[in-house]
């Protein structure tokens, strides 16, 4: 049985906001379905005592001094984008036109 | 004066330092060999000739005025392009950061700056370091100096090609699951992962945050543990960087060059015999061995039953931190933008651009990573491979009890021919078998040349314990004096 459907990568892809095409799909599903069985072997081990592990540096709530350091001019923060106006990030539109 | 580019890190500094050589000379030398055979290694994404002969003049300029410089002032080095450098174009080997210039260099670049060592330029890799081959580099791959048809491993191909064709003396890497220890392996040349947290990660283009850790790559162990020495450090923009000294890897390296190891014992991996390695593989790590034995040292052999998930752990942790990282590239702040045609929503700009501007292997890793995070399988993937890694950190404990390293074989298998595993990614990923555990673990590990297979490097690890760095450049440097360097033939 397979482990990830066609369509169930096609709903991967729009969450993960790639525009997919139908050729991709075709290929996707059958790698990843290979890879996911293989990677769900991480489920023969009998784990339910044990903590999981984020990291292995063993450091919590680093903080540092509130000390006022030289940061980005606007300039330099806005010299890689693709599109800029009035020293901002311009971004296409969000919202939804009215019908 | 023999030929600059064919000297060590080490004697190039000798050489600096004492005068019989400029830092000047040092870098034209490396800057006409990259020009001369990069048309067909393709190491080099970006050459910045410019800005190495600056930074080379300085050092010159500083030490005729005698200033006191660093062991390594002078010397050049290679950057893999996945580390973020001040005005030099960083892509990561994405199409979508194709033309970027970072506003800010990496803390490990400022470091190499401020040692005085020369950036030749960027190298080339697996599209934000995800491959074992450099094939997924979006800029086409780069081919192993030992045998044009193969690859040289990855994602940190570029940097470990570039020792092997003497295009640089020393380049810098980035390992998430092996990805500066493989190269080495396959190219016959040194690769170190240090300890998770030991070297900043701050200015790397981020895969896996939980795993990436940058390092050095060289053609000899002292090389090396020398680079490794300006790498490391505590750096506060670094959340998980450690805040200990760095062990003494130069000293242990150098001690470990005289070839003695009476009393240290060696870890033999039970769960690693037998398991997919070529043949000659086997042979040539099993004269390592012997080599080690005559030396002084014993072997134990150590059980690590949980080894077996690793694989399966790192698939799904790395891919579910690269889903989330990869998130940033969206578009707005930098890197490309596709179909902003005034009328299309934002959401579907951002998909547009990220389909254009990821290759297979990364769309793949983040579909996967979407997957394993998502409710209903989280718990099942990537909760349970955060348990694995718990088991695998335990195993590693308790070998640690017992012996002062663990060795193994770098790699299962020499560098294969280019085009061999691309449309079987599962296949591609056994290329890190042999790797991936230290790095769920978060100690350190090296891999140096330990022979030949089918007229091939074999590459033979040595992990340590964490921060035990020093241990592992100890044992690697003892192997290196005993089975020496390997030099490919002359390119074709």
């Amino acid at each position: 049985m397979a482990a990830i459907s066609r369509e169930e990568v096609a709903h991967l892809a729009r969450l993960s906001r790639l525009a997919v095409t139908e050729e991709e799909l075709d290929l996707f599903a059958g790698q990843l379905d290979v890879i996911l069985q293989a990677v769900a072997r991480v489920g023969e081990v009998v784990a339910e005592d044990i903590p999981p592990t984020s990291h292995s540096v063993p450091l919590t709530n680093v903080l540092r001094d509130d000390i006022e350091v030289p940061c980005l001019t606007a300039d330099e923060a806005l010299a890689g984008a693709p599109d800029v106006e009035e020293g901002r990030f311009r971004v296409p539109r969000i919202l939804e036109e009215e019908v | 004066m023999s030929d600059l580019t064919r000297m060590s890190a080490a004697q190039l500094a000798a050489a600096i330092a004492s005068g019989e050589a400029s830092a000047t000379e040092v870098t034209n030398a490396h800057l006409e060999r990259i020009a001369a055979v990069d048309d067909r290694v393709h190491a080099f994404l970006h050459v910045d000739a410019e800005g190495a002969r600056a930074a080379a003049l300085d050092v010159d300029e500083r030490r005729s005025a005698g200033e006191p410089l660093g062991p390594l002032a002078g010397v050049p080095v290679g950057v893999k392009d996945i580390v973020v450098t001040r005005g030099v174009p960083t892509t990561a080997g994405s199409k979508i950061l194709e033309g970027w210039r970072p506003p800010y260099d990496a803390t490990i670049v400022e470091r190499m700056r401020a040692a005085g060592l020369v950036m030749l330029g960027k190298t080339n890799l697996d599209e934000f370091a995800m491959g074992s081959s450099t094939e997924y580099s979006a800029y086409g791959p780069t081919y192993n100096p030992w045998d044009l048809g193969r690859i040289p491993g990855g994602s940190g191909g570029g940097s470990a090609a570039a020792l092997a064709a003497y295009e640089a003396p020393l380049t810098v890497g980035t390992d998430t699951g092996g990805s500066i220890r493989q190269p080495g392996a396959v190219t016959g040349t040194v690769g170190a992962k240090p300890t998770y947290g030991g070297t900043s990660r701050y200015g790397l283009v981020a895969f896996s945050s939980s795993l990436d850790t940058p390092g050095p790559c060289a053609r000899t162990v002292e090389d090396a543990a020398l680079l490794h020495a300006v790498l490391a450090g505590h750096d506060p923009r670094d959340s998980t960087s450690i805040p200990q000294p760095v062990p003494d890897v130069v000293g242990a390296a150098r001690q470990g060059a005289t070839g003695d190891l009476t009393g240290v014992r060696l870890g033999l991996v039970r769960e690693f015999g037998g398991e997919g390695a070529e043949a000659g593989v086997t042979a040539a790590f099993r004269d390592g061995l012997d080599a080690l034995t005559k030396l002084g040292a014993e072997v134990v052999e150590v059980s690590c039953p949980n080894f077996q998930y690793a694989l399966p752990a790192y698939y799904l942790i790395a891919p579910s931190e690269c889903s989330s990282n990869l998130a940033r590239f969206d578009g707005v702040r930098y890197g490309l933008r596709v179909g902003d045609d005034g009328n299309r929503a934002l959401e579907e700009v951002m998909s547009l651009t990220r389909e254009a501007g990821f290759g297979p292997e990364v769309k793949r890793r983040v579909i996967i990573g979407t997957y394993a995070l998502s409710s209903g399988y989280y718990d099942a993937y990537y909760g349970q491979a955060q348990k694995v890694r718990t088991l695998i950190t335990r195993d590693f404990t308790a070998a640690f009890e017992r012996v002062d390293v663990l060795v193994s074989p770098t790699t299962p298998f020499v560098a294969f021919p280019l085009g061999s595993r691309t449309s079987d990614p599962y296949q591609m990923y056994l290329a890190d078998l042999y790797t991936i555990p230290v790095n769920l673990y978060g100690g350190p590990a090296i891999s140096v040349p330990c022979g030949l297979s089918e007229g091939l490097p074999v590459g033979f690890q040595i992990m340590a314990p964490t921060l035990a760095d020093d241990r592992m450049y100890r044992v690697a440097a003892a192997l290196e004096s005993a089975v020496g360097t390997l030099t490919p033939g002359e390119l074709s």
